[in-house]
């Protein structure tokens, strides 16, 4: 293939998204920097504090605390995730009408509003009247989300596996589909097994796509808000607060402007830091091929 | 073991069924039996809940503003995707890969970030609680998507068609309106259903910018959730209607889904 031509013209066409973008990116982003900085009492005066607020932010053990329950969230949401979504989009139907139905079921949660899915998992695990948590009740556990710190993470786990799992199994179905037929007959020839086939043929196939729902998956399960907030409200106590709901307690419930605003920089650095990493650890093997 | 491969898919379906079942089934009881104890299913099937949403401003109006600012986000992202991915897919020019990655990188900036400044903002140039406010800042994280998946399927087409029409003398706008994006039209609904998507489903942003007149439906819910004591059926009743534009635009780009992001490349 050849290069593609040099055309400084080109920046006409992105000049559209370049100003839409920097206008919802960089206006705010630069308030949030002048915020981090600074002290207010209120009244419009703002006078200059340096790195006092990303110290604080820093060495504060509610700060760490969210950002280890963070942590174990979306390390625990990715190693299920993950294998779960591959292996059902390895055993769904490659084509026919049964194929479309479940590209179509599968699809559901993921349109479904957020503050939907975290209501309608707080009613589905109601200990007394809810569908889950009537029957683990009626079958020996005692289960309740409200007072449980242990209930709570699972049931945040379970409902994340429920909204999300899809979207891994969508993307590797559709890497799964752009494998030639080709590829299979000379595996069969071979007499590969169907571990082999999913070892030498499936899964390096599949890197590009699950590179994509790894970064992705990440990015989103580390922004998470609205779910937990609706089913759990960061409790019990302070079990299932995660990083974004602390955050909008600081900035919109106590109006701390500076720390809010330090803790908004330092977390969106971690996200792009991790991403990065995530990124180059995943498409490492391919520059060497 | 392959005979009964069927049955993974087939359980994870039925896994996901469950949640969505027991909301429509709460949604056709009455209040009092929600309360009164577990029932499998409606045992006095009503549709009170929906009757007061229908009937009810304050509901149906929900629906209309969030319907409003999905599909005027939709329309704007994927209109200024458009030239930006052809640009980035065709041509090298200053700073383009740098450009894209900062593009991608707003994908990445926790609405709970913006949701402060996004209210400043908004408040200052007099758009708060406008239905524009919310499909402008959506565009936060929907254009560099759009972007992203727009590109990969422009990719995919030969250049030589640009190179053709040009030689035919064809000018850059019509070729682009004429031939181009009538080549790209799965790439443009499979952009336009992930638009929608993350537009309908997103909650923290829609419920900052908005107070009255332009509420989202799901802030309705919230409200109605937290102040009106336990009107769990009538919530249950608005949730499910939130499924059903959502279960509407799957239907229609059905094919399509799956290939949306694994053209992109990141």
């Amino acid at each position: 293939m050849s290069a593609k031509p040099v055309n400084q013209r080109a920046w006409w066409l992105v000049l559209p998204v370049l100003l839409l973008v920097a206008f919802n990116a960089v206006i705010p982003l630069m308030t949030v920097v002048n915020y981090s900085v600074q002290e207010t009492f209120g009244d419009n005066q703002f006078f200059f504090e340096g790195v006092k607020w990303y110290d604080e932010v820093v060495n504060s053990g509610r700060f760490r605390d969210a950002l280890k329950r963070q942590l174990l969230f979306t390390g625990i949401i990715l190693a299920i995730e993950v294998p779960l979504g591959v292996a059902i989009a390895l055993a769904m139907p490659r084509r026919g009408a049964w194929a479309s139905v479940c590209l179509v079921l599968m699809s559901m949660p993921l349109l479904i509003p957020w503050n939907v899915v975290g209501a309608m998992w707080n009613i589905l695990a109601l200990p007394d009247i809810g569908l889950l948590g009537w029957t683990l009740n009626k079958v020996g556990f005692d289960y309740n989300y409200t007072r449980q710190p242990l209930a709570a993470w699972l049931t945040l786990i379970a409902m994340d596996v429920w909204h999300w799992t899809s979207l891994v199994a969508l993307l590797a179905y559709a890497g799964l589909s752009a494998i030639p037929d080709a590829y299979y007959q000379a595996a069969k020839i071979d007499g590969a097994s169907p571990w082999a086939v999913l070892r030498h043929v499936q899964l390096p196939k599949l890197k590009h796509v699950l590179t994509i729902a790894v970064l992705l998956r990440f990015m989103d399960s580390f922004m998470i808000y609205t779910e937990p907030v609706v089913l759990t409200g960061g409790g019990p106590g302070n079990a299932t607060t995660l990083l974004s709901i602390d955050l909008v307690k600081i900035a919109l419930g106590q109006f701390d402007l500076g720390p809010a605003a330090a803790m908004s920089l330092i977390y969106f650095l971690i996200i792009l830091l991790l991403s990065w990493v995530f990124y180059q650890v995943m498409t490492r093997g391919e520059e060497q091929a | 073991m392959s005979r009964a491969r069927w049955l993974v898919p087939a359980l994870y379906i039925v896994f996901l069924m469950l949640p969505i079942y027991w909301l429509l089934a709460m949604s056709f009881k009455t209040t009092n039996e929600i309360l009164g104890g577990f029932t499998l299913w409606p045992q006095r099937f009503t549709l009170e809940n929906y009757r007061k949403i229908f009937t009810d401003p304050t509901w149906y109006l929900g629906y209309v503003n969030s319907l409003t600012y999905v599909v005027i986000n939709t329309l704007l992202s994927v209109a200024v995707a458009l030239p930006a991915a052809y640009a980035f897919s065709r041509y090298r020019f200053l700073g383009d890969k740098h450009l894209f990655f900062w593009l991608l990188s707003n994908r990445m900036a926790p609405p709970a970030v913006f949701a402060l400044p996004f209210f400043q903002l908004y408040s200052a140039i007099g758009l708060f609680d406008t239905p524009i406010a919310v499909a402008l800042a959506h565009c936060l994280f929907n254009v560099p998507l759009a972007v992203w998946i727009l590109e990969g399927f422009m990719s995919a087409v030969p250049r030589e068609l640009d190179e053709m029409a040009y030689v035919d003398g064809y000018p850059f706008w019509r070729f682009f309106l004429r031939i181009f994006v009538p080549a790209i039209a799965a790439g443009i609904g499979v952009a336009a259903f992930f638009c929608f998507m993350f537009s309908w489903v997103e909650l923290l942003l829609a419920k900052t910018l908005t107070s009255v007149d332009a509420k989202p439906i799901a802030a309705t819910m919230t409200r109605t959730a937290s102040t009106s004591g336990y009107e769990l059926g009538l919530l249950a009743a608005a949730g499910s209607l939130t499924i059903i534009p959502g279960a509407f635009v799957i239907y229609f780009v059905r094919n399509y889904i799956a290939k949306g992001f694994s053209l992109g490349r990141v």
